[in-house]
């Protein structure tokens, strides 16, 4: 519980780090599924233990611990948790939590919205042109996806520009990345140090869709043109400011199209994935340490009110495996209090609760 | 994952010789809709990527056409073939709205290009021009001093 509770937040601050520059090396497929992969493992990892350490702190209030029947002196020496970390993270947790419901809510609308517009689009066609003069393209998910690009657009591009540009939008349909963006924007609503990993995840997108369309077209220049001059035609043409995204992507996009294709590399994918599974054990093992301390602090109590002087179980030494030892305490004790707390910590572990 | 492979082959195979359909429609509204004025089978052919058979070419023509998306007049012995443009003026403004309703319709919609600050419209001219290489290292260590 000491180190392992707090070693998902250095797994995903470290990973808000490093992974962002390192997505963008990799070919953007499996970059992308590295990112989503990393984004909902560490989002996780991040709120499990922030509730881990909620509890523990929650656990040390007298009317909780009544509640409980666990002993509060007990825990609290044991518990190397403070009350302002344990205070700290409710905080945190609870602040995430909300923000990912109204996230959730948002993206929910929006995909909806989307999804109503690709129907109420006219035609039976993929492609709905719009007669505006704005260069102006995007792929609109629903069930079929539609791809909308403005005149304008169109006729800013030669014929085979004007392919890749189709190719790069249909990647964003058939891939569904509206799936891996709602993933980063969820996760980046619950802990805001997975912002990185979201922006750099629909980096990835762009180059994903944009190494699709090389792959339809045959010709990687194409698509380096195509992109470039549609962002050119987009500069130079009037529109509102609430279009502006993220700056700098086009001419990385372009530059890594006039490049070869990225090499396919495991090492980083490796690397993030034992981060990941680093992750996922020891908050397992803050769980179970979290468990172990509830159940000696029972104990505790239990011993006390029944004032005999069977030897308690030491909380350090309390394996996990011991729990047929502990089953064998005083009887009073056993019938009255221990149900309902099993059942908790059967709940916080897992395990089925005791006979 | 065999499965997705072949997969993979068919749709490249489909890409090199015949298009799916819906992505040959696509091409040829995109191309009508590049384009100046009316244009007949054997113009629109010219104007699409890679060498279609003109049969293709007329038989995606008339499709469009018998769903609303084109509007045709006699010419010569054929037909001439523009896009029909009153319902996609009216999608331009529901498009338009969608695109500046709410503050994050970015999570919808993933658009094809994002916006240049102006080191970026000089950067991706150089890129463009052909020598982009050399210049963009400049750049680039430009940017880190």
């Amino acid at each position: 519980m000491l180190v392992s509770v707090y070693i998902p937040f250095l797994v995903t601050a470290t990973l808000a780090v490093l992974a962002p520059p390192a997505a963008r090396r990799l070919p953007p497929r499996p970059a992308a599924w590295a990112l989503a992969c990393a984004a909902l493992v560490t989002a996780a990892g991040w709120a499990g233990s922030l509730a881990l350490l909620a509890f523990t702190g929650l656990a040390q209030i007298p009317q909780i611990a009544a509640e409980g029947r666990w002993s509060v002196a007990a825990l609290r020496s044991e518990d190397p948790v403070y009350f302002v970390v344990a205070a700290g993270s409710t905080l945190a947790l609870a602040a995430g939590l909300v923000a990912l419901g109204v996230a959730a809510v948002r993206q929910g609308r929006h995909l909806v919205r989307a999804w109503r517009e690709c129907a109420e689009l006219p035609g039976r066609t993929e492609l709905a042109v719009l007669d505006d003069d704005a260069p102006l393209a995007f792929a609109l998910p629903g069930a079929p996806g539609r791809i909308v690009v403005s005149r304008g657009m169109l006729r800013c591009l030669g014929a085979d520009e004007r392919e890749a540009l189709l190719a790069h939008e249909r990647a964003h349909l058939r891939g569904r990345h509206h799936v891996f963006q709602s993933v980063w924007r969820l996760t980046a609503a619950l802990n805001p140090l997975l912002r990185p990993v979201a922006v750099a995840g629909n980096f990835v997108l762009e180059r994903w869709a944009d190494e699709e369309a090389a792959e339809r077209v045959g010709d990687r220049t194409v698509v380096a043109h195509a992109v470039g001059r549609a962002a050119l035609a987009s500069a130079g043409a009037p529109r509102s400011a609430a279009l502006a995204v993220t700056g700098g992507a086009v001419p990385q996009r372009v530059r890594a199209l006039l490049a070869p294709p990225p090499a396919r590399r495991s090492l980083p994918l490796l690397a993030g994935g034992l981060l990941l599974v680093v992750c996922c054990a020891s908050l397992a093992n803050a769980a179970s340490d979290s468990d172990r301390m509830l159940d000696s602090a029972q104990w505790a109590l239990c011993t006390t009110r029944t004032g005999t002087a069977a030897p308690a179980p030491t909380g350090q030494d309390q394996g996990q495996g011991q729990d047929q030892g502990r089953d064998h305490g005083p009887d009073g004790c056993r019938g009255g209090h221990d149900r309902p707390e099993l059942r908790r910590a059967a709940l916080l572990t897992g395990r089925s609760p005791g006979p | 994952m065999a499965g997705r492979g072949d997969e993979e082959a068919q749709e490249a195979h489909e890409a090199s010789g015949r298009r799916a359909r819906g992505a040959l429609e696509s091409d040829v509204l995109a191309a009508l809709w590049a384009a100046d004025g009316p244009q007949t089978a054997r113009e629109v052919r010219e104007r699409l990527p890679g060498d279609l058979a003109y049969t293709t070419v007329l038989t995606i023509l008339s499709r469009l056409h018998d769903k609303g998306m084109l509007v045709r007049h006699r010419e010569g012995r054929g037909y001439a073939y523009e896009p029909a443009r009153d319902e996609a003026s009216h999608t331009a403004q529901r498009m338009h709205s969608l695109l500046e309703g709410g503050s994050d319709r970015e999570a919808v919609l993933a658009r094809f290009v994002s916006e240049l600050s102006a080191q970026d419209e000089h950067l991706l001219h150089q890129l463009l021009s052909g020598h982009g290489d050399a210049p963009s290292e400049v750049k680039r260590s430009d940017r880190k001093r």
